[in-house]
């Protein structure tokens, strides 16, 4: 098999490792980005809230704290330098009954010490002017203004482009298996794309990095388990809360909140159930049941015949004390391990990568800063954002945006075709729909199946029947009919 | 963007509502007609219904899907109405402001007279039922694998499962068995068949197809493609019966779990939807409550025969067409000028009572001249296997009633209302009428 | 083969029911028939002396629903509605049906027969695919058009 050589190797390209590797990509090194699916951001980074947390929740003192406090603030650039749907919308944390209304001191002397600008405690009367839909049980809310929402696929997405464009080598497909340490230090994986050596390599494997870890011998004590969240969307022409809301914290976490998307529809969840395979993202009947129940705790009024979607993720958690672990090897030479990346790690993500960034440096990695290195990325265009005469303007110059594929959230044909030439290729539905938001209205991509197949097999010069959901393995079609 | 003020009634969508609405529109005189459908073909979903079933009332003949459009299509190329293929409606306002686009003419603004609703209809997707288990592929709706099959020419799989025994269901359970691909088994939830039961008998019954009521679907399994499927009886609450959990292998799994009218346009317009259809508000004349916007087929209520549907459209279109005469000489917006107008005559609603889902259209404008028939379709929602009698109470008073074999939630009711109908709703006191079936 | 017993419609008579005519002894006997002749699906209530005949009919709003039930009694017929392939058109595939019935048991002989045959565009509606298939009567007609590509 190939072996390819590089001057660190990122591995695992989610939110966490798309941005190492953007941060690196200004530096004249040789980097690649390595994951074993068939698109960036698969993992959690593709199902969880998508809150850029303000940072008031974790305990004061811990990487998460600190993390997420940079990581927000980090975030309000990269928004416009990489061109990624988001609202600022900030954060309400409500408190029901009077026997709450305690617990918003504590909560917002926390976030004091996180060092959180803008925290404030509001009444009922404008806690419930800003949002309607709320229950009357409500007494009182922490209003964190920095907070906001993000488009979470848009942003791997984005951060994964900008490391390409800027010269970051991305292997998709490529499914880590073995590690080779020599002389305790690590020199090289392997993959089912081939082996990969380099100097350094960044273990961001989500929910895999420990047994990454322990696959080079690394810290068999650090041990990730796996928790899922499940989430409802609903019609946004059903239900539409105006904001972030949140039920009061308990041990178990952040509890079952209530929040516009990035796009404006409302979403429930997440609910947390331990599960033994760390891949288990189905739907079950009493996770869905709960988030409902839980929803209806701060919003009374959601019916479960307005859902339209429902998903669902697994948060990395890792047994350090439920810190992220963000650490160069003290056992095995070359490996930087960036493990326990639960929530908030993905608005920590920007902030992560920094402080990787610096960990390197200091490591004695030469880090000479590029010339031409570009921080932005320009967005394609989302025909839906755009008013009349703007899209009359896109369809003279390119047809292709006259023809919309997807009802429900107006996607054309030409922004399929620019995400599957774009410089991380969407190369299957789902890749597509991370995109381009395709089949994420009421539909749900019933409608526009057949015509993103079709595109599909175009575009990337492959027959119908090689077209897939995810990746190799999930074709959608057996068979021509009389064949 | 000029706007083209030029038409008197622009139809939405080429379906059969649609195809007989511009028929009709273009027939009542010197009316200029544009029918706009997003597909680059006519006859909404009929091309892709290629069984049998269709025209009994109209052409008194059982006729394939695409037949029963193609006899519509062939009138409209012939008569002078303006169609525009490959076009989508975008945005709709209550001023009548049209916009449409295309790949070769961009984005377009119309103002007509009058409009036509005739968008038909979208599935219920998995999400809508809440369905548990993984997201892997193989998971389709009934109607987007009748277009792979019938259209594009391609089988999603080899061995199904079929949730849902709806009409749609039904006729893919024998298509797919006539490709020479296996059916497993068709399921429902509810304890009764919810499609017509002539396709039991030739859709399942001839094929071997076991139907399983009282059932549904509690996991989907499979990583990247769809393994197997468990599933699991029901009690009369619907919900799951502990230990009747059956794991079935598959590598498909069909939904055919019910369809919704597509109405985001009309909502746009400022059109009422009515919560039980979830389609317009519309009278007797298929008018919304939007002056000049009428609406007709699947886009106000899920229709079981399209020979009804042709029927409505039909009547949309007259009337549409009467609206655009009698206000649009000049080329300007008369949006309000015929709100009073359209109004004139008296209306009665028809309010579903007892064992009635759904009643369209829900207002009757009342025309004792002997011109107009109306045609009151009902939807019940009780099963009721013996003769029932359909009335029509006015307050405490029963003003008529008709006869039926049985009530059937997978069958319409029809019944026209003639000039002696007429009449008796005109003496009516109370402005609702409540329909039942007991 | 598990129907749902539960499922109210009679059974529909299978395949040549004179055959056991003798056993069946010389009792009246009740059956709901669905006619399949038209959408409208009338319930036919059918009452047969012990020997397969029809002694009373009534649900059905026409006369082709007598004849429907006698030849169901007899010898069941179906329309089968498909498609073939069609060569160099704008589709590439073409409905087709058999306009009149044939034998029950002989559908998926012509279904299986169908998947051979490709035509070349253009294809007209109301084309004749297969003249009068094994001599049974029926031919098997195009039920859309395809142009050419
Ligand atoms: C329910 C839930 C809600 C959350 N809510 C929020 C929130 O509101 N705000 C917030 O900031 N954070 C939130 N988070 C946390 C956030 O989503 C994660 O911290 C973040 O996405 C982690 O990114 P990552 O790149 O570390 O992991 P992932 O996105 O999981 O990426 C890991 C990558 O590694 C790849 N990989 C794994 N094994 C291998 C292998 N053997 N070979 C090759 N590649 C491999 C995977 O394919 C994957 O792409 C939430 C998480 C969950 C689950
Ligand atoms: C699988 C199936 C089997 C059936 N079987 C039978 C049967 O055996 N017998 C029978 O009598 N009936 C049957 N029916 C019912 C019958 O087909 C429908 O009632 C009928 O087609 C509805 O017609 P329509 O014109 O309202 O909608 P459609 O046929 O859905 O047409 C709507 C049209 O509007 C277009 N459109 C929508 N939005 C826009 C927009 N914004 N801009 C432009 N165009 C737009 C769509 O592309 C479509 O072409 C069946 C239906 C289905 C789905
Ligand atoms: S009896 Fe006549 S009307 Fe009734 S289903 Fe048969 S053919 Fe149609």
């Amino acid at each position: 098999m190939q072996s390819r050589d590089f001057d660190v190797v990122v591995m695992g390209a989610g939110i966490v490792g798309s941005m190492i590797a953007r941060a690196l990509s200004r530096y004249a090194i040789r980097v690649a980005l390595v994951d074993r699916a068939n698109d960036v951001g698969t993992g959690a980074s593709c199902a969880n809230s998508a809150i850029l947390h303000s940072g008031h929740d974790p305990s004061p003192g811990s990487l998460k704290a600190e993390m997420n406090r940079r990581g927000n603030e980090l975030w309000h650039d990269l928004v416009h330098e990489l061109e990624v749907g988001h609202r600022w919308t900030g954060a309400m944390i409500i408190a029901l009954g009077d026997e709450q209304l305690p617990g918003l001191k504590k909560l917002l002397a926390r976030g004091t010490e996180n060092q959180i600008p803008g925290l404030e405690i509001i009444s009922r009367a404008e806690v419930l002017k800003r949002e309607p839909l709320l229950t009357p049980d409500v007494s009182g809310a922490l209003w964190t203004p920095t907070a906001g929402v993000i488009d979470p696929f848009g942003g791997t997405v984005a951060a994964a482009e900008n490391a390409v464009t800027n010269g970051v080598s991305l292997f998709l497909n490529a499914e880590i298996h073995d590690a080779l340490v020599s002389d305790g230090t690590l020199i090289a994986v392997q993959t089912t794309a081939g082996e990969f050596r380099a100097r350094w390599f960044i273990n961001a494997l989500g929910v895999h990095a420990d047994d990454f870890m322990h696959l080079a011998g690394d810290r068999p004590d650090f041990a990730i388990t796996a928790r899922r969240g499940e989430y409802f969307i609903f019609d946004p022409n059903r239900v539409q809360v105006q904001n972030v809301l949140f039920p009061m914290p308990t041990d178990k976490g952040k509890g079952i909140l209530v929040s516009t998307t990035a796009h404006g529809n409302t979403f429930v969840g997440p609910n947390a159930e331990e599960v033994a395979d760390k891949e288990d993202t189905t739907a079950t009947r009493d996770g869905m049941a709960e988030i409902l129940e839980g929803g209806r705790r701060l919003i009374p009024s959601l019916e479960s015949r307005d859902i339209i979607a429902g998903f669902s993720g697994v948060r990395a958690t890792g047994n350090a004390n439920r810190d992220f672990v963000i650490e160069i090897s003290a056992t095995v030479g070359g490996l930087l391990n960036v493990a326990g990346i639960e929530s908030p790690g993905y608005v920590s993500a920007p902030a992560i990568a920094e402080r990787v960034e610096g960990l390197l440096r200091n490591a004695g990695l030469e880090m000479v800063a590029k010339n031409e290195w570009n921080p932005r990325r320009p967005a394609r265009p989302a025909f839906k954002e755009l008013n009349h005469e703007q899209r009359s303007d896109l369809i003279r110059r390119n047809p292709n945006y006259g023809r919309i594929v997807c009802r429900c959230e107006n996607v054309t044909e030409g922004e399929i075709v620019d995400a599957i030439h774009s410089p991380v290729p969407a190369r299957d539905y789902d890749a597509i729909k991370r995109r381009c938001w395709l089949g994420t209205g009421r539909c749900q991509g019933s409608f526009d199946y057949p015509r993103v197949m079709e595109i599909l097999s175009r575009e990337l010069d492959i027959p119908m029947t090689a077209v897939t959901k995810k990746g190799p393995g999930s074709e959608f079609l057996a068979r021509t009919t009389k064949g | 963007m000029t706007c083209d003020t030029s038409y008197d009634v622009i139809v939405i969508g080429g379906g059969p509502a649609g195809l007989a609405a511009a028929l009709s529109a273009r027939a009542e005189g010197n009316v200029r007609v544009l029918l706009i459908e997003r597909n680059d073909s006519l006859g909404g979903i009929l091309p892709q219904c290629i069984h049998n079933g269709f025209g009994a009332v109209i052409f008194g003949n059982d006729l394939p899907g695409p037949e029963y459009a193609y006899r519509y299509q062939e009138q409209v190329e012939a008569a002078d109405i303006d169609v525009m293929l490959d076009t989508m409606v975008m945005d709709l306002t209550p001023e009548r402001d049209l916009y449409a686009m295309n790949a070769t003419h961009g984005y377009l603004h119309y103002r007509p007279r009058s409009i036509i609703l005739a968008m038909g209809c979208r599935e219920r997707t998995r999400a809508q039922i809440r369905l548990p288990g993984s997201r892997c592929s193989g998971v389709y709706t009934a109607g987007t694998v009748q277009r792979l099959v019938n259209i594009e020419g391609y089988m999603p799989g080899r061995r199904f499962l079929i949730l849902g025994s709806g009409d749609i269901g039904m006729i893919m359970a024998r298509r797919l068995t006539i490709e020479g691909a296996e059916v497993v088994g068709v399921l429902e939830l509810l304890p009764f068949l919810t499609g017509l039961r002539r396709n039991f008998v030739q859709c399942l019954q001839d094929y071997n197809i076991p139907l399983h009521l009282s059932t549904t679907v509690s996991n989907i399994i499979g990583g990247q493609r769809l393994e197997a499927v468990e599933t699991v009886k029901v009690d009369e609450e619907l919900q799951p019966i502990p230990g009747s959990t059956e794991r079935i292998e598959c590598d498909s799994l069909l939904l055919s779990v019910g369809l919704i009218p597509e109405n985001e346009l009309s909502l746009k317009a400022g059109v009422h939807l009515d919560p039980r259809t979830g389609g317009p508000l519309v009278d007797s004349t298929m008018a919304t409550d939007v002056p000049g916007i009428y609406a007709a087929g699947n886009v106000t209520s899920i229709y079981d025969l399209v020979d009804y549907v042709s029927k409505a459209g039909e009547v949309a279109g007259r009337h549409a067409a009467r609206y655009a005469l009698e206000h649009g000489t000049g080329n300007g917006n008369n949006a309000t000028a015929g709100r009073d107008a359209s109004k004139a005559g008296a209306m009665v609603a028809i309010r579903p009572g007892e064992n009635v889902g759904t009643v369209i259209p829900q207002r009757v404008r009342i025309d004792t001249s002997g011109n107009e028939e109306v045609t009151l379709m009902l939807r019940p929602n009780a099963l009721i296997e013996r003769k029932v009698t359909v009335e029509l109470w006015d307050g405490d008073r029963p003003i008529m009633s008709f006869r039926e074999n049985y009530s059937r939630p997978a069958e319409m009711m029809v019944h026209t209302l003639r000039a002696k109908q007429m009449q008796a709703l005109a003496e009516a006191h109370e402005h609702e009428l409540t329909v039942v079936i007991q | 083969m598990s129907f749902c017993e539960q499922f109210p419609v009679g059974e529909q008579t299978s395949d040549a029911a004179g055959a056991d005519r003798d056993e069946r002894g010389s009792e009246n006997s009740e059956q709901s028939i669905i006619c399949l002749r038209c959408p409208r699906g009338c319930e036919i209530s059918t009452t047969l002396d012990g020997y397969g005949g029809i002694v009373e009919i009534f649900g059905n709003v026409c006369k082709l629903g007598r004849e429907y039930v006698e030849a169901e009694i007899t010898n069941p017929l179906r329309i089968l509605p498909t498609s073939v392939r069609v060569r160099s058109g704008e589709r590439p595939l073409v409905p087709v049906w058999t306009p009149k019935p044939i034998p029950k048991g002989r559908l998926m002989d012509l279904a299986r027969a169908t998947r051979s045959i490709e035509l070349e565009a253009p294809v007209a509606i109301g084309q004749v695919v297969i003249e009068n298939w094994e001599g049974l009567g029926v031919d098997l007609v195009t039920s859309g058009a395809v142009r050419r590509a």
